[in-house]
């Protein structure tokens, strides 16, 4: 009847901060939905690391740069009839808004499938949202547009101070923030300019205080609206919603206010003519009923991914069909599969997310939170009572909970307690908690302070008086903080007993856990849908299967060091066990994933990845065999414990996870192999340090045992920096020589008789930058056949030693024609999905088969040779992360990465991977050296007071030049911190651009080695 | 008084949670699945006499407001929650609770209650710390009724509604002032030669508690009533009216009673998102034999929503469009009522 729909997906790129695996989840949820209803689909998306890119998602897929032009082609060569742009995030939307400024949708006759650009330009061009509001009579708190600094003057002569600055067309608010005086309004507001792609900014009176509430709105082209789910965040206006701790749905909010705003969200996407999800944000006055409008977001966002997992309603799925011109009241819901999706859910639980935040990594960073967005990721919980889902989230999220806060706050002064309060960090809830504790603050005074709802400061109290009373001898109590989310660890921490006390008298008492499904509508209709939160009140609704089966662990909250590449392995483990025949039970806590969704693996557990909450499950489910190899080092680390509960660990062994982290044992396994590696011992004490320093002489690199991300390592290279370091070290520490050679990376799949080694991938940057922030080619260009084929061996040779069947990866360093082992990561890494992409081969399939010791045939015994090259891009965000130094070192700073193609060995897209970029490599050329970087480039000499709003890139590698480097890319230049990146960036700049082409045709290129 | 205690169902099937206050009562128990409106609902007369179970766990997060009460007291006669929240503010629902008298269940599994009843179907269930049998109801909407007329005026009179009241809630009072109608509420068996008397411009036929054949014996005046004047039924108005024009009404499995109901206009295919609050349906096979015609469906259950009458002004609608708890969006029934009255059109079938 309906010709067939060619339809381009437009993705969100590489992960940033303000843009993670959320578009993951919904841009896959998409390309199915798009594919089911038969359109043929074709995927941009530069971050090879998603699920979306995967063939298996849509029909063509183009790992490309996210610009204009690579987006052109595409449609050139494609000829798509539709675009659908509005599960792409921000990114997707500005690229579609590129594409018809440039007339290519009109030249090529594309059409767009959903919410118009011209609605899209209402919500995000500040002025015309702001006309647009005032025609609909919806209170916006007093503000102006401005395009100059001149214009800022004239609005601070009428509304003053303090103001909020809001940049147009960015994400997670770059660049924008509150300012309390005119100074501080005058640096933002430039700095907003400066990264609106469009130079402009909102500046509007501050509304901080009130309460701060989202509504998630699904609209068809017929008028049916409903509102999925709203949410509150504890933190009111003020701290942007992605850093704040939110609960789903409102909780402090009486129905009078929540209809007002309901029939609100309604008039405003019926008058804008959004088809699809849209996000609205609200701020309700502390105690009148008086509301703003603050944000209206036309497309599917990070809170519609917590929508969807907080209620079980698939918001991305549903917008796709509406863009597709369904009506909402002829879909079923999926989760029901009796009621209509013209319903709206409600829940019988309370959903918590909690913000992660990359401060740690960084010590000196600035942990304020405003309205600039700085978390990386999100946990997500579910619980009977307020308590126990903040509870569940908070350590889900990795919270330490000692045991209610962090350790450190119990020595803190109370006067350090209250800073982290006034001054809003990351911390200001468990310091809140830490102050109720030692009576140093009231309800009343904390209310004052933060203005945070007494409801939230009671769930606060309330945990404190439970960690009071709390009695093990009384059933009573003990059933009391289970229901407020008391794990047997922390219960043994308030009482003073060992942990099996505990778990022994709740056995008595025969107090258990409960799991029951999440099904959108509080138990009203039966559902089938096999997604499952744990409790401590009701009949648990799980009735473990007969079959034989395997629990998947996730990865968590994205973090810098673990990102969206975990996502990636769990699906694709829980894909191919499903394949072999096992039932598959995942459990992550991550909102944003595709691995959250419920229709992935045969079970769904949104529960917190720490031991006591997994074992519930594995309990629940009956459930004996665990797959910890794809979900990164938080499903590692709780390989031991899980084994010594008589968990069987699949393909693996918590001796062998030991054998390659504990570093004797690391070197004493290479030494039997005789395989070259650097001299480096762990040492427990300043006294052995010392003698070790002597042996090995510097440079050197230290770094505490089973580390993620780099997290605490350090290059030294002189005695200052010990000096330097020595207060703060915690022992046991290891120390390495530092050998300033050539990184090489594999990843192997081994299933004990074969050991493949896919491809060679080589690291542009010297050896002393984290491999998650150097660019890699894979396979090498400089390196001869000879020494791949070294690589390969020794890969082999460890392959054939290591107990353990899988996926692993090996990093080498190469000085002087030996090939040194720098370490052996016995999980899936962070390289595997690029190098499966890069190969076209099933490197996960192939892992899980031979984890669960199937002989995998299909294995093959020599690596591939490619006629391309591929590179992959690390991409930071270090631009919203205040106080972190933008030069690269052993911690890793970047938070995604992008993948590019050439033929020539070298790839201009490296620096060119989106429109920012692209933009800036067009219009500057300047190039400014930092000391002792003349060598690298002919350019200015840097001076303190340089600026930097004319520069293309900035060489730099002094530890002395922080404050410019941080400049520099404040106003937009590329910093480059190391020799042979700059060289390499040097050498691109008289290279073209590659032609795009699709995904399986570089794959179909290789052959293999005989 | 806090203690052990137990809500006791028909059927035999007991839970158990702690019961605060002293009162053993009986009702028919009833869930409402809307999370957020528990003071609405609990002071919604069409509640009167049922033990209400929530489905959302924490009920009393923000406190309570006077304003926001659909009549003057709690009409339930008991609350079965899993967790009664402390906010830490002054205007505690505990405390109101208690004050009224009215027993609190806490600490139970409503999951699996709501999970019983939605398979076994709504029934009777005494509240109580001890044991105790259960006894019918009756005659609940003459406990809740007014005994005497009360006018509601408003500044600038536009019209004037007399509304049956068979236990209204405030809200549709105030969305019809809201609209300029004055409005005169009358005892749910006032005659019509009374109502001539107060010269009404149309009749609102309001919710109220229970089954509808408890009035039985008014139908024929109902009938005369709505022929009379144009008329708005809402919830137990739109069961009478229905009845009096030809159509059964039986009781529902289990009812609706949440703010989340789809409903869709036939004439349009436009969705409405409504609040419920029924136990009792009208019979769809019985419409096709009536004098009146089907307006509105539910989507989920294609039960019936609204009926309309062919030549008369008569519209009637099972869901709540006064809202208070729940979505606003089907106020418009009022807009098209008073429309049609002060156009004097049999208008308002529809558009």
């Amino acid at each position: 009847m309906q010709e067939v729909k060619k339809v381009l997906v437009i993705g969100s790129g590489p992960i940033v901060i303000g843009q993670a695996a959320e578009f993951d989840y919904s841009g896959t949820q998409a390309c199915q939905t798009l594919r089911e209803a038969g359109c043929e689909v074709m995927l941009m998306n530069s971050n090879p690391a998603t699920i979306m890119t995967d063939p298996s998602t849509a029909d063509h897929i183009y790992i490309e740069a996210m610009t204009l032009e690579k987006a052109t082609a595409i449609i050139k060569r494609e000829r798509p009839t539709h675009l659908l742009a509005t599960v792409g995030g921000q990114t997707a939307l500005n690229l579609a808004l590129s594409l018809e400024e440039a007339g290519v949708l009109d030249q090529y006759q594309v059409k767009l499938l959903g919410t118009s650009l011209e609605t899209i330009r209402d919500g995000e061009d500040r002025e015309r949202f702001k006309q647009r509001m005032l025609e609909l009579d919806q209170p916006l708190p007093i503000s102006q547009t401005i395009e100059t600094l001149e214009e800022l003057e004239g609005f601070m002569e009428k509304a003053g101070v303090p103001l909020v600055v809001r940049p147009a067309f960015t994400l997670g608010g770059t660049g924008g923030g509150i300012a309390q005086t005119k100074e501080e309004a005058r640096k933002l507001a430039a700095n907003g300019l400066q990264a609106s792609p469009i130079s402009q900014c909102l500046v509007e009176a501050s509304i901080a205080g009130y309460k701060e509430v989202e509504y998630e709105v699904m609209r068809d082209a017929f008028d049916t609206t409903i509102i999925v789910c709203n949410m509150e965040n504890i933190d009111p206006v003020g701290v942007h919603t992605g850093d704040s701790v939110v609960f789903a749905p409102i909780q402090s909010i009486s129905d009078k206010m929540n209809q007002i705003l309901r029939t609100a969200s309604r008039e405003i996407v019926s008058a804008l003519g959004v088809v699809g999800g849209c996000n609205i944000q609200f701020a309700i006055h502390p105690t009148e009923q008086t509301y703003y409008v603050i944000e209206v977001n036309p497309r599917v966002s990070r809170s519609s991914a917590l929508a969807s997992k907080a209620t079980g309603y698939p918001i991305a799925k549903l917008a796709t069909r509406l863009a597709l011109g369904e009506r909402l009241d002829d879909c079923i819901n999926p989760v029901t599969k009796e009621t209509m999706a013209s319903f709206e859910p409600v829940l019988d639980y309370v959903t918590a997310k909690v913000p992660c935040f990359p401060f740690d990594l960084f010590p000196g960073s600035d942990r304020s939170l405003g309205t600039q967005m700085k978390a990386t990721g999100e946990s997500m919980a579910m619980g009977k009572t307020l308590e126990e889902a903040l509870q569940k989230a908070w350590r889900g999220a990795g919270i330490e909970q000692a045991p209610l806060y962090p350790n450190w706050m119990k020595q803190a002064d109370t006067e350090v307690l209250w800073q982290e309060v006034n001054q809003i960090t990351d911390r200001r809830l468990l310091a809140m908690l830490a102050l109720l504790d030692r009576k140093a603050a009231t309800h009343e005074e904390l209310a004052e302070k933060t203005q945070i709802q007494s409801l939230f400061l009671t769930t606060l109290e309330t945990l404190i008086l439970m960690q009071e009373s709390l009695d093990l001898e009384s059933k009573e109590s003990l059933q009391q903080a289970k229901g407020f989310g008391f794990t047997d660890q922390q219960i043994a921490q308030i009482t003073d007993v060992p942990l099996e006390v505990v778990q022994q008298q709740r056995n008595t008492f025969l107090i258990q856990p409960s799991f029951q499904m999440i099904d959108t509508c509080g138990a009203e209709f039966s559902s089938l849908t096999p997604y499952f939160y744990g409790s401590w009140s009701g009949r648990t609704e799980v009735t473990p299967s007969s079959r034989k089966k395997v629990a998947v662990l996730g990865a968590g909250p994205i973090r810098i060091g673990q990102g969206i590449e975990f996502d990636y392995c769990s699906v694709h483990a829980v894909r191919a066990l499903q394949k072999a025949g096992y039932e598959t039970i995942m459990i992550n806590n991550n909102p944003e994933t595709v691995s959250t969704d419920f229709e992935v693996a045969d079970r769904l557990y949104v529960e917190p990845l720490t031991i006591e909450d997994v074992v519930h499950v594995l309990e629940a489910e009956q459930c004996r065999q665990v797959l910890v190899q794809f979900g990164g080092q938080t499903a590692i680390t709780l390989a031991a414990e899980l084994e010594e509960l008589g968990y069987q660990l699949l393909g693996t062994t918590a001796d062998t996870i030991d054998e390659m982290e504990d570093r004797d044992r690391f070197y004493q396994f290479l030494d039997r192999l005789q395989i070259d590696r650097i001299l480096g011992q762990e040492v427990s004490n300043e006294e052995e340090l010392t003698a070790i320093v002597k042996e090995l002489g510097y440079p050197l690199m230290i770094r505490p045992s089973y580390v993620i991300g780099g997290k605490g390592m350090h290059r030294l290279t002189t005695a200052t920096d010990l000096e330097k370091l020595l207060p703060e070290m915690v022992f046991p520490i290891l120390v390495d020589a530092y050998i300033e050679g050539h990184e090489f990376e594999v990843d192997c799949i081994s299933d004990k008789t074969t050991t493949y080694v896919p491809v060679i991938m080589e690291q542009i940057e010297a050896a002393g930058v984290h491999s998650g922030d150097s660019t890699m080619i894979l396979p090498p260009v400089s390196a001869l056949a000879s020494l791949q084929d070294e690589i390969e061996q020794i890969a082999q040779t460890i392959g054939q030693h290591l107990d353990y069947q899988g996926a692993f990866n090996i990093q080498f360093v190469v000085k002087d024609q030996t090939v040194y082992v720098l370490e052996i990561n016995p999980r899936a890494s962070r390289t595997l999905p690029i190098v499966s992409k890069v190969t076209g081969q099933p490197l996960l399939e192939w892992a899980v088969q031979a984890a669960i010791g199937m002989k995998v045939e299909a294995l093959p015994a020599n690596r591939l040779t490619l006629p391309f090259h591929a590179v992959k891009t690390p991409v930071f965000s270090t631009l919203k992360l205040r106080g972190v130094d933008p030069m690269t070192g052993p911690v890793m700073r970047s938070t995604g990465e992008t993948l590019q193609w050439t033929e020539a060995g070298l790839a201009k897209e490296r620096f060119v991977f989106d429109q920012t970029t692209k933009t800036a490599m067009a219009k500057r050329t300047l190039r400014i050296c930092g000391a002792g970087t003349d060598a690298w480039s002919e350019g200015a000499a840097v001076q303190p007071d340089t600026e930097f709003d004319t520069c293309l890139v900035f060489f730099s590698k002094s530890e002395s030049e922080r404050e410019q480097r941080e400049k520099a890319l404040a106003q937009g230049a590329i910093v480059i911190t190391e020799e042979h990146l700059a060289q390499y960036f040097e050498s691109v700049q008289t290279i073209p651009m590659c032609t795009v082409k699709p995904l399986s045709e570089w794959t179909t290129q290789k052959e293999r080695i005989q | 008084m806090k203690g052990t205690g137990a809500l006791t169902l028909a059927d035999g099937h007991v839970y158990p949670g702690e019961l605060i206050g002293s009162s053993s009562v009986q009702g028919e128990v009833v869930f409402f699945t809307g999370m957020t409106g528990y003071q609405e609902v609990l002071t919604d007369p069409s509640y009167r006499g049922q033990i209400i179970v929530f489905t959302y766990p924490l009920i009393g997060q923000y406190g309570i407001s006077e304003q926001d009460s659909e009549s003057r007291q709690i009409q339930v006669s008991g609350v079965v929650v899993q967790t009664l929240a402390n906010n830490g503010l002054r205007s505690d629902l505990a405390d109101w609770l208690a004050a009224s008298d009215i027993p609190v269940l806490t600490q139970v599994d409503t999951r699996a209650l709501v999970h019983h009843l939605r398979n076994q179907g709504d029934q009777i269930g005494i509240l109580t710390c001890g044991t105790s049998s259960v006894q019918e109801q009756s005659n609940l909407i003459a406990t809740v009724s007014i005994k005497q007329p009360e006018v509601y005026p408003t500044d600038y009179e536009a019209g004037h509604i007399v509304c049956l009241d068979y236990g209204v809630k405030k809200s549709m009072i105030e969305a019809l002032q809201e609209r300029q109608m004055k409005v005169t509420v009358v005892p749910f068996d006032t005659p019509k030669t009374v109502i001539d008397e107060l010269k009404p411009d149309g009749l609102l036929f309001s919710n109220g508690p229970g089954d509808p054949s408890q009035l039985d014996h008014l139908i024929p005046e109902i009938n005369k009533l709505a022929l009379a004047y144009p008329t708005l039924g809402i919830c137990m108005g739109h069961q009478l009216i229905a009845k009096a024009f030809g159509c059964r009404i039986e009781k529902q499995h289990h009812g609706h009673r949440g703010a989340n109901h789809p409903v869709r206009q036939l004439k349009t295919g436009r969705v409405f998102m409504t609040s419920q609050n029924h136990g009792y349906v009208v019979q769809a096979d019985s419409v096709q034999n009536s004098e009146l015609n089907v307006a509105y469906e539910h989507i989920n259950d294609g039960s019936i929503e609204g009926l309309l009458h062919p030549t008369h002004p008569i519209l009637t609608v099972q869901f709540h469009p006064e809202a208070h708890p729940g979505p606003l969006e089907a106020m418009v029934i009022f807009d098209q009522f008073v429309a049609g009255i002060l156009k004097q059109e049999v208008a308002y079938a529809g558009s």
